[in-house]
């Protein structure tokens, strides 16, 4: 049996991957994966932590992550390709008309 | 029996209900239901007033003080002890007043419902007319000064509001009315200032404003008297249940001062002076003697008087109120209104009696007015003005009375003069009704009339026309000189204005020769008896005055009814309708038989047996219970034959004049004037001693000056151009200025934009945080999300 801070570590260089990827790539699809990257990150410390505790609340919340998941992804996508058509890009460092 | 005192509040109630009905839904009810509400009102009031009459025979006339509900603390303050109640006084005095005011008004507003049919306001008329006797009955039943001075300025305004009734007739005559309401009403004013003053000082020394106190009797003497009388009759325990009580009177040591009205305070401090003792009052700042001081409450209340009961000096609004519908003239003159001041000095007599110096003045105004007024009726033209005139007159002669102290002779008076005077009134209406009727009748027939030949027809109608224009301009339907020969036209009202002539005259044996003479009597057993001053000259004045009023009396009835038609109006009038004159009828056999109340001893056989019926002195006697120390004549047969010799020999003398139709000489002129030897005394009669005149120089001139010079150079001059410029307008200028550059301007603009200034700069510095991109937004994030976890952290690090 592997040990939960096995889980957690991976979990965490996942989450630190998915972060790095989120601040440093530029390509909105590539962005977009790393948010679901961290977010899995997240899942597995639940399941881990849910195993190690041998509670079900954790394994639970999974479930509903990745429904929320599933819905951002459609949402998001739907963002992303409304975006390539207006700007033919989708380059998210063009997309600075907010600046103050 | 006993409870039939406690009906008292609804007589003032029962006139207020169709006041309020007929203010409100008057107009919408129609004329009849309208009159109909009105004139129930008032002969309730009547009916209310002799059931009070009989409470009164059937308890030996002790008065009673009635609480109506709801009313109990009318005016309450206590930090000064002042706790008025609104309290109905049901007493000989304020019965024998209720009795005739409202036995009168309902017969007044019987007659306005023919007088003023068709007339637009003529529900809000009859509601006029209810408030008025509203007004009275307070006047006359209420238990203290203040609610008597409610009942005061009520009538006053009702006056105001009746004589004023016609304000919108055209070609200015509207405007005249309206200048004689608002004359009634100013005149007054200055007569209600001396009552309130009078008010005042009563309440100042004696610490209460009620007349007596309930339970506590008017005059002890004739209690006990009658007590005693009982005693002897009656059966023994009534007897001693009656003397067990301790009588509330100011004669009874054991009563405190607090537990009487004014008026056995008042006796009291007297009966102590007269003792030899030193009685002062403190009035604020001054101090006076009891007597001094009753005289100064006495002489307001006289201004008072002269207000309301229209003597010298203030009697001038009373012609004047001729302006109002003629049945207001007749409650204003018989029932009501003048004679709340003699009512009042009546109802105050243990202050007039106990202030010497106030009875002989006013004795001689009383007497002064009945001359003067008597005089300047002589020569009016006016059918009302000359019995205005006569109304000044005979209220000298009750207010000469009050001045010698027959307190009951003056009620008398009063009473036979209401009924014959609201008849002379009525009569008079109805003549000048008659009159304005024949005058339309005329011109129909002017317009209408027989057919000329067609060539001539437009000429001859333009000429009509023009005639009839010019007359309907220039017609006064009250002027008498267009009078003569309505004896055979209006024969009803002819009969019964002779009956209320010969009464007012003093002709044996109606109404006026014995209220008249007992007056007469009493001056002469005050001046020959007794010995004053007073009693010789009101004596010779009254006379005079009697007199005069013979003689003009009679000169208005040739005049009006007497010899032919000297207009064409005149010829074609036609009687009055019913119910104009049934109350005429009514009060004819009043004014022959009211006499009879108080026939004096020693009348001989001139009573004509109705002393069976009545009994002598009735009325003083049932007076007696209310008011006391007065002066009760027996019967002066040469006064009596003087004054009716005097009379008789003035109608003959007015008949010699004006009889045979001699009424009005060509230029519409009166016999008197032409005559060389009497032409001044008529011009200064007819002038009416020019009192209108020395008034307006006197009092009117002045007063408008100074108004003009407030107005015109005080306020328009002085205020608005120099004031209002040189200081208000310049004033604010420099202000304003000095608040807009630098105050304004400079640090309120500066504060509000120097935060504008502070929070733009912060915020372009703040703003670029925000880049755009989503880089810097998720560093952002991630710096914040472990700064909190950090946070949170911590301190399980330290314990750690």
């Amino acid at each position: 049996m592997v040990e939960t801070e096995a889980y957690v570590i991976l979990s965490a260089v996942l989450f630190t991957l998915g972060a790095m990827g989120v601040m440093l790539r530029r390509n909105a699809i590539l962005v977009f994966m790393s948010v679901e990257l961290m977010l899995n990150a997240a899942n597995l410390a639940f399941v881990a932590f849910a195993r190690h505790w041998g509670a079900i609340d954790g394994q639970v919340f999974v479930f509903f992550i990745i429904t929320v998941a599933a819905a951002e992804v459609a949402v998001g996508l739907a963002l992303i390709v409304m975006i390539f058509r207006s700007k033919q890009s989708i380059n998210i460092d063009t997309l600075h008309q907010m600046e103050g | 029996m006993e409870n039939l005192a406690q009906l008292a509040p609804l007589i003032i109630l029962f006139p207020a209900i169709g006041a309020f009905i007929n203010f409100f839904w008057g107009a919408r009810m129609g004329e009849k239901p309208s009159a109909i509400v009105a004139t129930v009102a008032a002969a309730s009031s009547f009916v209310i007033s002799v059931m009070l009459l009989l409470y009164l025979t059937n308890n030996n006339y002790q008065p009673v003080v009635v609480d109506p509900p709801l009313l109990d603390s009318w005016i309450r303050i206590d930090s000064v002890n002042l706790d008025i109640a609104w309290q109905t006084r049901v007493d000989t005095l304020s019965v024998s007043m209720m009795m005739f005011v409202t036995l009168v008004g309902t017969l007044i507003h019987i007659y306005a419902i023919g007088y003023m049919h068709g007339d637009s306001r003529f529900s809000r008329f009859f509601a006029y007319l209810n408030m008025f006797l509203v007004f009275m009955l307070i006047l006359v039943s209420g238990n203290n000064l203040l609610m008597m001075f409610v009942g005061w300025e009520g009538v006053g305004l009702c006056s105001y509001l009746l004589i004023g009734f016609w304000w919108d007739k055209p070609n200015g005559v509207g405007w005249k009315n309206s200048n004689a309401a608002r004359k009634a009403f100013i005149a007054n004013r200055i007569g209600d200032f001396g009552v309130l003053m009078a008010i005042f000082l009563v309440w100042w020394s004696f610490g209460t404003l009620d007349f007596y106190k309930p339970g506590e009797v008017a005059n002890p003497s004739l209690t006990s008297h009658s007590v005693e009388a009982e005693a002897v009759e009656g059966e023994d325990e009534t007897a001693t249940v009656t003397v067990a009580e301790p009588e509330i009177s100011y004669q009874n040591p054991e009563i405190e001062d607090s537990q009487l009205g004014i008026f056995g305070q008042a006796q009291r401090l007297v009966d102590r002076s007269k003792a030899g003792e030193d009685v002062q009052l403190d009035i604020g700042p001054f101090t006076f003697e009891i007597t001094t001081l009753l005289v100064i409450v006495t002489l307001f209340m006289l201004l008072g008087a002269t207000g309301k009961s229209a003597q010298i000096p203030l009697f001038v609004w009373l012609p004047d109120a001729m302006a109002g519908p003629t049945p207001v003239s007749a409650l204003i003159h018989a029932a009501t209104m003048v004679t709340a001041g003699v009512y009042m000095m009546v109802r105050t007599s243990v202050f007039f009696y106990n202030a010497e110096l106030t009875s002989f003045i006013v004795a001689m105004v009383g007497a002064g007015t009945a001359v003067v007024a008597g005089f300047v009726a002589i020569a009016q033209f006016d059918i009302k003005r000359v019995l205005a005139y006569s109304t000044i007159s005979q209220l000298g002669f009750m207010v000469a009375a009050v001045g010698l102290g027959a307190y009951p002779a003056a009620m008398f008076h009063m009473i036979t003069h209401a009924f014959f005077k609201a008849l002379l009134f009525l009569g008079s209406g109805s003549v000048i009704h008659g009159v304005e009727h024949g005058h339309h009748h005329v011109h129909e027939h002017d317009g209408h009339g027989e057919e000329p030949d067609p060539e001539d027809h437009a000429v001859v109608t333009t000429h009509q026309d023009e005639k009839a224009g010019q007359a309907a301009d220039d017609f006064d339907p009250q002027d008498m000189r267009n009078m003569g020969g309505l004896r055979s036209r209006m024969p009803v009202t002819y009969w019964t204005y002779l009956v209320g002539t010969l009464a007012l005259a003093g002709i044996w044996p109606l109404a006026g020769f014995w209220s008249k003479d007992e007056i007469l009597a009493d001056a002469w057993m005050v001046g020959f008896e007794k010995g004053r001053l007073e009693g010789y000259l009101a004596l010779g004045l009254l006379m005079l005055a009697a007199v005069f009023t013979a003689f003009y009396m009679w000169r208005q009835v040739v005049m009006v009814f007497h010899g032919s038609p000297r207009t064409e109006a005149a010829a074609h009038a036609p009687e009055s309708v019913r119910t104009m004159t049934i109350p005429l009828v009514i009060l004819a056999v009043f004014s022959v038989f009211i006499g009879f109340i108080n026939i004096p001893t020693g009348a001989g056989v001139l009573h004509l047996g109705m002393e069976g019926i009545f009994g002598k002195h009735a009325l003083a006697d049932f007076i007696e219970y209310s008011v006391g120390n007065f002066v009760l004549p027996p019967f002066t047969l040469f006064i009596a034959l003087g004054a009716t010799a005097l009379g008789i020999g003035a109608i003959l003398m007015a008949n010699s004049i004006y009889g045979n139709d001699r009424a009005v000489t060509k230029h519409r002129r009166d016999p008197l004037e032409i005559n060389p030897s009497f032409g001044t005394f008529w011009a200064l009669a007819h002038g009416r001693l020019y009192w209108d005149e020395i008034y307006d120089r006197l009092f009117i001139t002045p007063f408008s000056r100074a108004a003009d010079f407030l107005a015109n150079t005080i306020d328009w001059i002085f205020l608005h151009d120099y004031f209002h410029d040189s200081v208000l307008v310049r004033g604010y200028r420099n202000i304003g200025k000095l608040l807009s550059k630098p105050v304004d301007l400079g640090i309120i603009d500066g504060a509000v934009n120097g935060v504008g200034w502070l929070v733009r700069q912060f915020s372009s510095r703040l703003r670029t945080v925000q880049t755009g991109y989503v880089r810097t937004y998720a560093v952002a994030l991630l710096i914040g999300v472990v700064a909190i976890i950090v946070i949170m952290l911590l301190p399980l690090i330290n314990i750690g």
